[in-house]
């Protein structure tokens, strides 16, 4: 799995019925410094995450495999939000400090 | 499966239910002799690795069957590497 940050949300009126009632969600994934790697990807929100969140995602088949996306054409799942990454000993990040999300 | 290191720890108290005490591990890949190869991933850990520890991880579909629950894991740690020879060598 890798890190991305939630930067936005989509809407298709018109999509494959097993979608019905999913929230789909634009992810940005980043690098172990978190910063912005590759273009973005449409997830399948199976966490309720909100904008602006650094979340963990799945893809391939083992998106498949929640509650949300069994047996649906899913390759890509956001599977948790992440609150704190610590490297050798140190914490890189800390949900609680971050400053891309916003006090709402 | 490819070898790694495992560098650190990747915390997320809302998850989805199937991975509920699965723990998350940060791992450098790295090649035969230990030098880092590529960016680092999370996998998940059913084998009870540290940090420091090298380790055989798999990727993809099979990375969700090494635990139980089978939940949406798309890397996980499978080994931990106690020695590794090549042609008799020890690395």
């Amino acid at each position: 799995m890798k890190f991305a940050r939630v930067i936005g949300n989509t809407v298709a009126t018109q999509k494959d019925e097993r979608f019905e009632g999913r929230k789909m969600l634009i992810i940005q994934p980043v690098d172990i410094n978190f910063q912005p790697e590759g273009s973005y990807l449409v997830a399948i929100d199976a966490v309720q995450a909100g904008v602006g969140e650094l979340v963990l995602y799945a893809t391939g088949s083992s998106a498949r495999q929640t509650d949300l996306t069994k047996d649906r054409p899913c390759d890509c799942v956001i599977i948790g939000i992440i609150d704190l990454v610590e490297v050798k000993g140190k914490t890189i990040f800390n949900k609680s400090s971050d400053p891309e999300i916003k006090d709402s | 499966m490819y070898p790694g290191i495992v560098i650190g720890t990747v915390v997320c108290s809302v998850k989805t239910p199937e991975l509920t005490g699965v723990r998350l591990l940060l791992v450098q890949p790295t090649d035969w002799e230990k030098n880092p190869d590529g960016d680092p991933l999370v996998a998940g850990d059913s084998v009870g690795a540290n940090r420091g520890e090298m380790v055989f991880y798999v990727q993809a579909r099979e990375a969700a069957v090494t635990l139980p629950s089978v939940p949406a894991l798309d890397a996980a740690i499978v080994a931990i590497i106690d020695d590794l020879a090549l042609y008799g060598e020890k690395v």
